[in-house]
């Protein structure tokens, strides 16, 4: 379980995310909505550790300052939202790099480590591409590449920055059915910061809506995924239909003012 | 790895076999061999054993222990800073160094303290460099500063330094012969001396550089994304930038340019960009370019010699505007 308390970060006078607690449940998908500027990023930052905050963050009951770099990374997997591809870098050795918090300072990879890489390698299809240089990718091939090296860490939390930002509709889909697949297979507990109203409501068990830095609300989608709850924070109106299996989604419309009728004789 | 090792045995018999002394190859064998402890009665002109000895084999060691440092470090700096065009001229170590050596020089101090002192001024000049620029750039706090803020800050303590050694040597004119052979290089009077001075900083820092070639591949991903795997990269830029300092100003022969630029590109388009390839393979593609440098240097206005210097800034010079104008460099920068 994670727990946040009072977690704050500022620069300077203004405040990226101010006073955010609350509770992540072992094996939960949270999906961390909001405007772009609301911190959903510095969230996750913050629980890798890779900015200074206050407050409190622990994993498993443990603080996370107190635990050193590498035995938070064997916690905690983090793909940010636009990870840095070398561009001659291959596959395999790319996935290999998850490896990293198993490895001793100085030592090499172990056959143990190839193992896991080749076999998880194997499970998201990209077998066949291993030799290939990571320049060579399409946009949804490279995010299963990313996804396979934060696989190969086997952290129990898995913090993604808009995994699917980059994606087209179907890769998208695509994408987060993965990281359902595997949250399942491992008993995952994930945290992404999704743009992606409508996919965060489907495959989330929960949405947190972050605005202004500060929660505004969390909950299941049909608490968050609201006209009256998401139109103030996002700028513009919002609508919610209710599809024939009871997805919601989220439209988001050219705000005319009231309706008129079309003017006569045109 | 294997054609590396042959090139630098062939180009070290070369640089062995070539001289002012007219020697034949099998004086130049024979001189070698005799002293193995089971062909002493080998017939050698003392003189060819002399020259080879004492004359050319400390000459093409030491061109090698430089060579394979420079082209070590320029291979870590490009890893450390994310900077294709990163060589022991960046981050103002070769100032630092020319500046240390100085000096020594001006004082009239003796000739054994120049490498210490151009350690000592290289490591002034990336420590300034490194407190420069780990005070800015996004997220200075967490993992020591940007990149480009340190090649920045870099290229201006290079410049402050390169002033500071101007004036020194402007103020001492009796001695400007000397500093120019030092800061354009030199391999001319290499003794054995010079060898042992300088080999066990350069294993030192060899050993800790292809130690730190798993994780120089871990930097690749970026600073942000290597803390997340686990990585302290403050401390492991410090480590591998001191040991690049270290194998970079250990050059008793003076400062010689792009070595450090043109060996390790060159290996990374002939044998792959990882790291773990990168940095051997350019510690023995260094030792064997330089080796052959040397010999270019005491061959084309012989008996004369033109500086070492010379030879691998006109290769490196437009090499350097090759490297600068491709396209990956050019992605790298953006």
């Amino acid at each position: 379980m994670i727990t946040l308390a009072g977690v704050g970060v500022h620069y300077g006078p203004a405040a990226a995310l101010a006073g955010v607690s609350g509770e992540v449940a072992a094996g939960e998908w949270l999906a961390v909505i909001g405007p772009n500027g609301a911190g959903k990023s510095t969230l996750l930052r913050c629980i890798a550790q890779l900015t200074r905050h206050e407050g409190r963050i622990t994993i498993g009951g443990q603080p996370v300052t107190s635990l050193r770099r590498r035995a938070l990374a064997q916690l905690v997997a983090y793909v940010p939202q636009v990870p840095v591809l070398p561009a001659e870098m291959t596959v395999a050795d790319y996935v290999l790099l998850g490896r990293t918090p198993h490895i001793g300072y100085l030592r090499m990879e172990t056959a143990g480590d190839r193992r896991i890489c080749a076999s998880l390698l194997a499970r998201l299809d990209l077998a066949a591409m291993a030799g290939r240089a990571l320049s060579t990718l399409s946009g949804g091939e490279a995010q299963r590449v990313v996804l396979a090296r934060a696989l190969a860490q086997q952290a129990p939390v898995l913090l993604l920055d808009e995994p699917t930002s980059a994606l087209d509709l179907g890769r998208r889909v695509e994408a987060l059915e993965l990281i359902d697949t595997a949250r399942r297979d491992r008993s995952l507990t994930v945290i992404s910061a999704v743009h992606d109203l409508t996919l965060a409501g489907q495959f989330a068990d929960r949405l947190l809506l972050l605005s202004g830095g500060q929660v505004v609300t969390s909950g299941p989608a049909a608490a968050v995924l609201r006209e009256d709850v998401l139109g103030p924070h996002f700028g513009t109106a919002v609508q919610i239909v209710t599809g024939p299996d009871g997805a919601l989604v989220v439209i988001s419309r050219r705000d005319r003012g009231p309706l008129r009728p079309p003017a006569p004789g045109r | 790895m294997a054609v590396a090792c042959a090139a630098l045995a062939v180009a070290m018999l070369i640089g062995v076999s070539v001289g002012p002394a007219g020697l034949t190859l099998g004086q130049v064998a024979a001189a070698l061999l005799v002293k193995l402890p089971w062909l002493p009665h080998l017939a050698v002109p003392p003189v060819a054993v002399i020259i080879v000895w004492q004359v050319r084999l400390p000459r093409v060691i030491l061109g090698a222990l430089v060579g394979a440092m420079l082209a070590g470090s320029g291979a870590a700096y490009q890893g450390v800073f994310h900077n294709p065009l990163a060589d022991p001229y960046l981050l103002g170590v070769a100032a630092g160094g020319g500046l240390g050596a100085t000096m020594i020089i001006v004082t009239g101090a003796s000739a054994t303290l120049l490498p210490p002192a151009a350690f000592a001024g290289a490591v002034v000049a990336v420590t300034l460099t490194y407190l420069l620029g780990s005070g800015t750039g996004r997220d200075a706090n967490r993992t020591g500063g940007s990149a480009g803020a340190i090649v920045l800050a870099g290229v201006a303590v290079g410049t402050l330094l390169t002033a500071v050694q101007t004036y020194i040597q402007q103020e001492h004119s009796q001695s400007l012969q000397q500093i120019y052979s030092w800061i354009l290089g030199g391999l001319s009077l290499a003794s054995w001396s010079d060898v042992v001075l300088i080999l066990p900083y350069a294993a030192v820092a060899a050993a800790v550089l292809i130690a730190h070639r798993r994780l120089l591949d871990v930097l690749r991903i970026g600073e942000t994304e290597a803390a997340s795997l686990g990585v302290d990269v403050t401390r492991l830029r410090l480590t591998i930038v001191a040991a690049a300092t270290l194998a970079a100003a250990v050059a008793v022969a003076g400062l010689i340019g792009f070595v450090g630029l043109i060996v390790p590109h060159t290996v990374r388009l002939t044998a792959g960009a990882s790291y773990r390839v990168v940095v051997p393979v350019s510690m023995i593609g260094g030792a064997a370019f330089l080796v052959l440098a040397d010999v270019v240097a005491r061959t084309v206005q012989a008996p004369a010699e033109v500086p070492i210097g010379v030879i691998t800034a006109a290769i490196g010079a437009p090499f350097f505007l090759f490297v600068l104008r491709s396209r990956r460099a050019q992605q790298d920068l953006a």
